[in-house]
């Protein structure tokens, strides 16, 4: 059997994940660096009888693949920093109506129209926290098209899981990068399909209460169930409502439902790990580097170690908790001002031991960068 | 002769705000506003079932029940 | 012809004061809908926010209640990815054209099958009065305290130009009208926009001097005029009441649609 090997950007790796886990419906607005994904899907998704819709903005982009989303499509927009602030809208009302759509963050330096075409990790906190109000969210990230591939796959399937919107938290590098990726055949990689109701026509359908195991089954706009949808606070039927225990049970609902599965959506690599002093904590690009720099000191006997983050919310924080317990140094490496080092620095016992290893200003971090700070980090002069 | 014949008025008075929009676009002056500024039928003979209370009832609290009249 | 069958009756009496407008925009919303002989799954009612809004969690069909302003882009989600449905999308006036302006004149332009019903009243009343895009010059509101110094949109004329390809006016006066205009537009291939005066007794009416819904609503009938009449030659401060525009011109949906055909049968590379 042939192998289907490509090589090709990593905004088309996405697309083609995209499309491997089953999208049908694609809205979005050009933007730099993100624009080859709705190039391609321009392309590609007519050709399967699906949507694709450039629309006028990136605030519309985001309504859009919520309301395909209602009638069953598997959707998913893209962008980056400046339209990823405009989504923030739609980003919560998804959020709060629970529909499952998938938001791709090719991040790029900020703020504001910042450095269009430079790397940058800065959106890292928007991505959790860039809509108002109190919520759950998933992000994911990746460093190789292989393990974007594989993690494009699984926003779709958690979206899917748990009802809710997942950003692919992607950086200008990975997104322009081209490199060689592994297209699996198809049932290769579990898809998580629309769990939809099983009531039948007349019998009263709950939009919005949960079954025993967390799940919430829909029912497409268009069928035999018609319900409401609101971004207001609502009850189980989905209409408005402003009782104070509602309000509590659903803001409940909404985190848990996230936060209490942290153990099942946290997505991570462990590079040398066992017997690791000195860990380096990564993710998207700068892990490549990060990577390099620990292969490389592992060759000359050093106890160099990398945890790769795949999932960065809900912040897998058992993962640095009990991986970190023994480390001597921790070094975040990211492309922002620290923003990841923060949770790290919660979640382990000695915060002082954590350092950051970054840069801003649209360079993509080198492991001479890494290496630097390691030499100061080591007390081997600057 | 009129298209239809007037049975009666089905007011929901629990839904009735009191706007007072049919009684005054009425052109018979079938209805009133009772002491409850709720919606009544006052001269129900009066009524020639031009349905012009229902259809501009911001509340939905007016139908208007009529017969077809078959016979030209 | 009852148009109960079509509301959720747990839910009235509505949130709407005293006389508002809005609420005779649902009746005959509904009046159309019922003469139209649509089934109620295949409607979808999308929504903004604002008074305008709430329409949508009183109707018994698919009803989605979205941001503000952005009701039209949501709906354009649901239409492209299921053509066959029905999608109304009820708007107020601060909705539809100042938050909710740049979806709107796009909806438009695409001429995507849908039907924009504008509620102007002129005024944003759910958070208490403040001047909207279709206040109007001169015009008292709460942000507006000494008269309102921003001109106002014709909405019939943007919709026309932005594309729209049926366009729409009329008042709450003029049920019946208002009625056939609904019927019109739903069944019409394209993008549909029917503005409705309709009174904020409460928020405008009071604050203006206009009286309350019985002579805002007379106001209705002595202030607009019939498209092309005489009268709006005499007078050109009417207002025009009638259809606009009514033109075939390609929906989007089909010419979507038209693309997967052709690709299917491999005449385009």
């Amino acid at each position: 059997m042939t192998q289907n090997i490509k090589f090709i950007q990593g905004n088309e790796v996405c697309v083609e994940a995209a499309l491997y886990a089953g999208l049908t419906f694609y809205a979005g607005y050009p933007i730099t660096p993100s624009t080859e994904i709705a190039e391609h899907l321009a392309i590609r998704l007519p050709l399967i009888s699906g949507t694709f819709i450039q629309m006028e903005d990136e605030i519309a982009s985001i309504c859009a693949i919520i309301g395909a989303s209602l009638t069953g499509n598997k959707v998913m927009t893209a962008t980056s920093g400046p339209g990823f602030s405009l989504m923030q809208e739609g980003l919560g009302y998804a959020i709060m109506a629970e529909i499952p759509c998938v938001i791709v963050n090719v991040q790029r330096g900020g703020p504001s129209t910042g450095l269009p075409t430079n790397v940058s990790q800065s959106d890292v906190f928007q991505a959790q926290w860039g809509t108002h109000g109190d919520h759950a969210i998933i992000a994911m990230t990746a460093s190789s098209h292989q393990d974007l591939f594989e993690i494009t796959v699984d926003a779709f399937n958690m979206a899917e899981t748990y009802r809710t919107p997942v950003i692919l938290l992607l950086d200008e590098v990975i997104g322009h990068m081209r490199e060689r990726v592994f297209i699996p055949e198809p049932g290769e990689l579990p898809l998580v399909e629309r769990l939809k109701t099983a009531f039948k026509e007349g019998v009263d359908y709950h939009p919005y209460l949960p079954r025993e195991d967390g799940r919430l089954p829909m029912s497409d706009f268009g069928g035999i169930h018609r319900f409401n949808v609101t971004g207001l606070v609502h009850d189980m039927w989905g209409f408005p409502s402003n009782n104070p225990t509602i309000a509590k049970g659903l803001m409940h609902h909404l985190i848990d439902k996230i936060n209490n599965n942290v153990h099942e959506i946290a997505r991570y690599k462990e590079y040398h790990m066992d017997d690791a002093s000195i860990i380096l904590v990564s993710y998207g690009c700068s892990a490549r580097s990060a990577r390099h720099v620990v292969e490389n000191r592992r060759k000359r006997g050093e106890k160099l170690g990398l945890i790769e983050l795949q999932t960065l919310w809900p912040f897998p924080m058992h993962v640095i908790r009990n991986r970190c317990a023994n480390a001597r140094y921790i070094l975040v490496v990211e492309q922002n001002m620290g923003q990841l080092v923060h949770l790290v620095k919660m979640n382990v016992a000695r915060p002082d031991k954590v350092f950051l290893c970054n840069r801003i200003d649209g360079v993509f971090i080198s492991p001479t960068d890494i290496r630097n700070v390691l030499r100061v980090i080591q007390g081997r002069g600057v | 002769m009129a298209k239809f014949t007037y049975k009666a008025h089905d007011i929901q008075q629990e839904w009735c705000k009191g706007c007072g929009i049919c009684v005054h676009f009425c052109p018979k002056k079938v209805l009133e506003l009772n002491e409850k500024n709720k919606v009544f039928v006052a001269h129900p003979d009066k009524c020639i079932a031009c349905r012009m209370c229902e259809f501009r009832c911001p509340d939905l609290a007016i139908e208007v029940i009529v017969e077809k009249n078959n016979d030209p | 012809m009852s148009v109960k069958k079509f509301i959720r009756e747990r839910f009235f009496p509505h949130i709407w004061c005293q006389g508002c407008g809005h609420g005779i925009v649902l009746n005959a919303m509904l009046r159309a809908l019922s003469a139209l002989g649509i089934s109620k799954n295949e409607i979808v009612v999308v929504s903004g926010i604002g008074c305008s809004a709430r329409i949508s969690g009183y109707v018994d069909f698919h009803t989605l209640h979205t941001l503000h302003g952005r009701a039209l882009a949501f709906a354009t989600g649901v239409k492209m990815s299921l053509p066959g449905l029905n999608v109304i999308v009820p708007m107020g006036d601060g909705d539809a054209l100042a938050i909710g302006g740049n979806h709107f004149i796009h909806a438009a332009r695409r001429n995507i099958d849908m039907t924009a019903i504008v509620m102007n009243n002129r005024i944003y009343g759910m958070t208490g009065g403040q001047f909207s895009p279709l206040t109007g010059y001169g015009m008292k509101a709460t942000t507006a305290p000494y008269k309102n110094i921003d001109h106002d949109f014709d909405i019939a004329e943007l919709s026309r130009a932005a594309g729209a390809s049926y366009v729409a006016r009329t008042t709450t006066y003029h049920v019946q009208q208002l009625t056939e205009m609904i019927k019109e537009a739903i069944l019409h291939d394209g993008f549909s926009v029917v503005e409705v005066l309709s009174q904020c007794p409460t928020n405008f009416g009071r604050r203006n001097k206009m009286g309350g819904a019985v002579e805002m609503m007379e106001s209705y009938k002595s202030l607009t005029t019939p498209i092309g009449s005489k009268a709006k030659q005499e007078n050109p401060a009417l207002i025009e009441r009638g259809v606009f525009v009514q033109r075939e011109l390609p929906e989007y949906c089909s010419e979507y649609n038209a693309i997967i055909e052709k690709l299917k049968k491999g005449t385009e590379k």
